[in-house]
C-alpha cells in the first residue's frame, strides 16, 4: 500500500498516518489462535465452504465479511462447533486451536465451547433474571465454589461488558425487560463470564439502533485485551471501526484477508474491490 | 318446511350475489376502480341483504313458535291446564301432537282429539304466515339493498361487520351452552342440598345412597342425610387421578422431550402420530384392559409378595388411566417445548452446556406454562373419567387410601344414581347433580390454581 493511495482514501493525513501504519506494524506478530485448514462444509448435497485456510491471530478482532450467503457465518459456527446441531452439516478439514484440532473425536465439544464463546445475532437472554443469566455459564462448569464466588464473576463479567452501572440495582429482574442494546451486552457478559479464550460474533449489532451499535462496538474495541474475537458483520464501516484483520468471503471461497486497512484501501481482488465499494452484496 | 325455506334462500343468496356483482359493475360505469367496495363486496352485501333477515326469522320461529303453539292450544282447550299436573300435561301435550302430526301415541281420548285438531289448523294458518313473513322481508331486504348499491357505498365494512356479528354469535352460543349447564346444576343441586343439607353432603363420611329408602318408602321426608357423604367419593378420585398422573406426567413428559430434542425427523413424524393414537382409544377398551388384565396381574403380584389385593383395585384403574392420558401430556408439551425458539438453546449450548442441561435449565422453565396446562388437561381427563373406573376400580365407596383396595369415584357414582328407573326429584336422583356441582368445582378451582402457578412462575422468553 502506498501512502498516497491510503491517504486519498482514509482521508488520515500526515501524523495520523504514521500512527495507523504504527499500529499495523505493532499487530504483524500476534501468535495464531486458531486456524482453519482447508474447511470444507456441506449442507447435504450443497456446499457451503470451499478449502478455506484462515487464521486467526490472539488478541485481535478479525471480521468475517461478505455477501448474504457467502457462508461467512457457516465458517464462524465451525470455530465452535455450533453446527454440530444441524443434522445435514458436514464439516472436512482442520480447525485448530492452540494447535489442536477441535474437530478431533476425543476434543470435548462441551470445554470446547467454554474457550470458544459465542454471541448471536438477536439477543437471545434467557428467561431468567439478570444475574441468573451471567451465573448460567460459570454453574454449569462449576467455575464458583460459593456464593460469594458467583457473584464476584456476575458483577466482573457485567462490569467487562460495560452493563453494571445501569443494571446493578436491578439484577433480579428478568433479562428479557432490557432494551435490545442492553441485551446484546448481557449476552456478551453472559459469554465472558466462563472466561472464553475466543469469543465469536455473528452480526452482535445488525438487530440495534445506533447507539447500542456504537456501544457494542466500543466494548468490543475493549475486550480485545484480553480476548480473542472474530466478528461476522454486514457493515464495512463497522469491519473498519472494531477490526485489525478482515477476511472477505464469496460464494463460499475465502476470496481475500489481510490487515482491515489494507483490505480497505488496496484490495488485491476485483470482487473484494467491488464489494467494498458497493457495487454487489 | 324447514329444508324448503332453507333451500330457496339459498337458491336466493347466489342470485342476489349476482345481482349486486352486476349492478355495482353498471353503476360503476363498467369501471369498478370507481366503486370504493370491491363488486363482489356488493353482492355480498346485497345477499346478507335478502337472506339474513329471514335466516334470522326461520332460526327464532323454529325456537319460539313450539311454545307459542302449545298455549294457544291449550287456551282453546279451556281449564284442561288447571285440571292436570305438570307430568299429565306434558304428556297429554306430547300425544296430542302425535295425533296431529304423527308418531307415537300413548292413547287417546275426545280432549286429545280435539287438541289435536286445533294443532293442526294452528299449524296450517302458521304455515301461510310464516311464509309471508318470509317473503315480505326478502322483498324489502333486497328492493332496498338493490336500490341502495351506487359506488360510494360502504358494502366492505358492512360485510366485514356482518360476520363479525355471526362469529360474535357462534361464540356467545358456546358460552352461553356453558352458562346454562352450569346454572341447571346449580338449581338442582339446591333442590337436593333442601333435602340433605351442604355440610353432610361436602364432609359426610358415609356413601350408600342405595340405601336411602329401606324400610321408609321413596318418601322424600324420609331421607336420611348421613349416607350422602362425598368425601369417599372425593378420595377415590382423588387416589385414582394421583396415581394416573404419577404414571402420566413423567412417561409424557419425557417422552415429549425425547421427541423433541432427541429424535430425528423420521423417529419423531412416526413415533407422534403412534402416541396420539392411545387417546384415540375408546375408554372402554381401556376400561377392560384394566379389568381383565392389569387387575388380575396387579391381584397376582400383590398376593406374591403376600399383600391383600382385591381383584378390584384403584391401582389397576389408576395406571390403565395413566396410560390413557399419556398423549395429551406428551403431545402438548412437545408443542410447546418445539416452541421455545432455537435462539435460546443456542445461547445455552454456545455457553458449553449439554443437551440436558440445555433441556433442564432453559428449554424446560420457557416451557413450563404450556407444560402445565398440558398437565391440567390430563388430569381433568382423569377426574372425568368413568368407563374405566366402573370396570377396574369397584363401585364400593371404601374410605381409603390404599391402593391396593377397591375404591370408587365421583363419576361413577353418578352413572349408578342415574342408571335404571329413576323418579327425577328424589334425593338419590338428585344427589348426581350436586355430585356434578362438585365435580365441577374441583376442576374450576384447578384451573385456576394452574392459572395461577403459571403466571407466578412463567419466564417469558418473548
Amino acid at each position: 500500500m502506498t501512502m498516497d493511495v491510503l491517504e486519498e482514501k482514509t482521508g488520515i493525513k500526515g501524523a495520523h498516518m504514521a500512527t495507523a501504519q504504527a499500529a499495523i506494524n505493532m499487530q504483524e506478530n500476534k501468535p495464531v489462535k486458531m486456524q482453519g485448514k482447508d474447511v470444507c462444509v456441506h449442507y447435504g448435497n450443497k456446499q457451503a465452504l470451499f478449502d478455506v485456510n484462515l487464521d486467526i491471530r490472539q488478541n485481535e478482532v478479525t471480521a468475517l465479511i461478505g455477501p448474504s450467503g457467502c457462508g461467512k457465518s457457516t465458517f464462524l459456527r465451525c470455530l465452535n462447533r455450533m453446527n454440530d446441531t444441524i443434522d445435514i452439516c458436514h464439516v472436512d478439514g482442520d480447525i485448530l486451536l492452540d494447535s489442536e484440532d477441535i474437530y478431533d473425536p476425543k476434543i470435548d465439544v462441551v470445554e470446547l465451547r467454554a474457550r470458544v464463546g459465542m454471541v448471536f445475532q438477536k439477543p437471545n437472554p434467557f428467561p431468567k433474571s439478570i444475574f441468573e443469566n451471567v451465573a448460567y455459564g460459570p454453574r454449569i462448569h462449576g467455575l464458583a465454589k460459593n456464593k460469594a464466588e458467583l457473584e464476584e464473576i456476575v458483577a466482573t463479567s457485567l462490569q467487562r461488558a460495560g452493563l453494571f452501572n445501569e443494571v446493578k440495582d436491578r439484577l433480579d429482574e428478568p433479562g428479557t425487560g432490557l432494551s435490545g442494546g442492553q441485551q446484546q451486552r448481557l449476552c456478551i457478559a453472559r459469554a465472558i463470564a466462563v472466561s472464553p479464550e475466543v469469543i465469536l460474533m455473528d452480526e452482535p449489532c445488525s438487530a440495534l439502533d445506533p447507539i447500542a451499535t456504537a456501544k457494542v462496538e466500543e466494548l468490543i474495541d475493549e475486550l480485545r485485551e484480553k480476548y480473542t474475537i472474530v466478528i461476522v458483520t454486514h457493515s464495512m464501516q463497522q469491519a473498519a471501526r472494531v477490526s485489525q484483520r478482515t477476511a472477505f468471503f464469496h460464494m463460499g471461497i475465502l476470496v481475500e484477508e489481510g490487515f482491515t486497512n489494507d483490505i480497505f484501501t488496496n484490495p488485491e481482488d476485483q470482487r473484494t474491490q467491488d464489494y467494498i465499494t458497493g457495487r454487489f452484496g | 318446511m324447514f329444508w324448503t325455506y332453507v333451500a330457496i334462500l339459498l337458491v336466493l343468496i347466489i342470485t342476489a350475489h349476482l345481482l349486486g356483482r352486476t349492478k355495482a359493475v353498471h353503476v360503476a360505469g363498467e369501471d369498478p376502480s370507481k366503486l370504493h367496495s370491491r363488486p363482489g363486496y356488493h353482492g355480498a352485501y346485497l345477499a346478507i341483504l335478502t337472506a339474513g333477515p329471514a335466516f334470522i326469522t326461520i332460526i327464532l320461529w323454529l325456537l319460539v313458535w313450539p311454545g307459542i303453539m302449545e298455549q294457544l292450544v291449550l287456551s282453546r282447550m279451556g281449564d284442561i291446564a288447571e285440571v292436570l299436573s305438570k307430568p299429565e300435561l306434558q304428556a297429554f301435550i306430547r300425544d296430542a301432537k302425535a295425533i296431529a302430526f304423527g308418531g307415537i301415541v300413548g292413547f287417546t281420548d275426545a280432549a286429545k282429539e280435539e287438541a289435536a285438531r286445533h294443532f293442526a289448523s294452528i299449524q296450517q294458518t302458521s304455515q301461510y304466515v310464516e311464509s309471508l313473513v318470509l317473503a315480505i322481508m326478502v322483498g324489502v331486504g333486497a328492493y332496498w339493498g338493490y336500490k341502495s348499491i351506487h359506488p360510494a357505498l360502504r358494502a366492505r365494512h358492512f360485510v366485514e361487520r356482518s360476520v363479525m356479528g355471526l362469529l360474535m354469535v357462534c361464540s356467545a352460543v358456546a358460552i352461553l351452552t356453558t352458562i346454562g349447564i352450569v346454572l341447571s346444576l346449580i338449581f338442582e343441586s339446591l333442590m337436593f342440598f333442601r333435602k340433605v343439607p351442604v355440610l353432610d353432603f361436602v364432609f359426610g363420611m358415609h356413601w350408600s345412597p342405595q340405601s336411602a329408602f329401606e324400610g321408609a318408602g321413596a318418601e322424600a321426608a324420609s331421607t336420611d342425610a348421613h349416607i350422602f357423604g362425598a368425601i369417599p367419593l372425593l378420595v377415590g378420585t382423588l387416589l385414582i387421578t394421583a396415581i394416573a398422573i404419577f404414571v402420566a406426567a413423567p412417561i409424557g413428559l419425557l417422552s415429549a422431550i425425547y421427541l423433541s430434542d432427541y429424535a430425528s425427523a423420521k423417529v419423531r413424524a412416526t413415533a407422534k402420530p403412534v402416541l396420539e393414537i392411545l387417546a384415540g382409544i375408546p375408554t372402554v377398551v381401556y376400561g377392560f384392559f384394566a379389568a381383565l388384565v392389569v387387575a388380575p396381574f396387579i391381584r397376582g403380584w400383590g398376593e406374591s409378595l403376600g399383600l391383600s389385593v382385591s381383584s378390584e383395585s384403584a391401582l389397576a384403574a389408576g395406571l390403565v388411566m395413566g396410560i390413557m392420558i399419556i398423549p395429551f401430556v406428551s403431545s402438548l408439551s412437545d408443542d410447546v417445548i418445539n416452541s421455545v425458539p432455537q435462539a435460546l438453546r443456542d445461547g445455552s449450548a454456545g455457553l458449553g452446556a449439554t443437551k440436558s442441561e440445555t433441556i433442564m435449565k432453559v428449554v424446560l422453565p420457557s416451557a413450563l406454562p404450556g407444560i402445565v396446562s398440558a398437565l391440567i388437561l390430563a388430569i381433568s381427563r382423569a377426574i372425568g373419567e368413568t368407563m374405566i373406573v366402573v370396570m377396574a376400580a369397584g363401585l364400593a365407596a371404601n374410605m381409603t387410601i390404599n391402593p391396593l383396595e377397591a375404591v370408587t369415584t365421583v363419576t361413577v357414582q353418578i352413572v349408578t344414581l342415574l342408571v335404571g328407573d329413576q323418579e327425577f326429584d328424589s334425593a338419590k336422583t338428585l344427589a348426581a347433580f350436586a355430585l356434578g356441582l362438585l365435580l365441577f368445582c374441583i376442576t374450576l378451582a384447578l384451573n385456576i390454581f394452574a392459572l395461577r402457578v403459571v403466571k407466578k412462575y412463567r419466564e417469558q422468553y418473548d
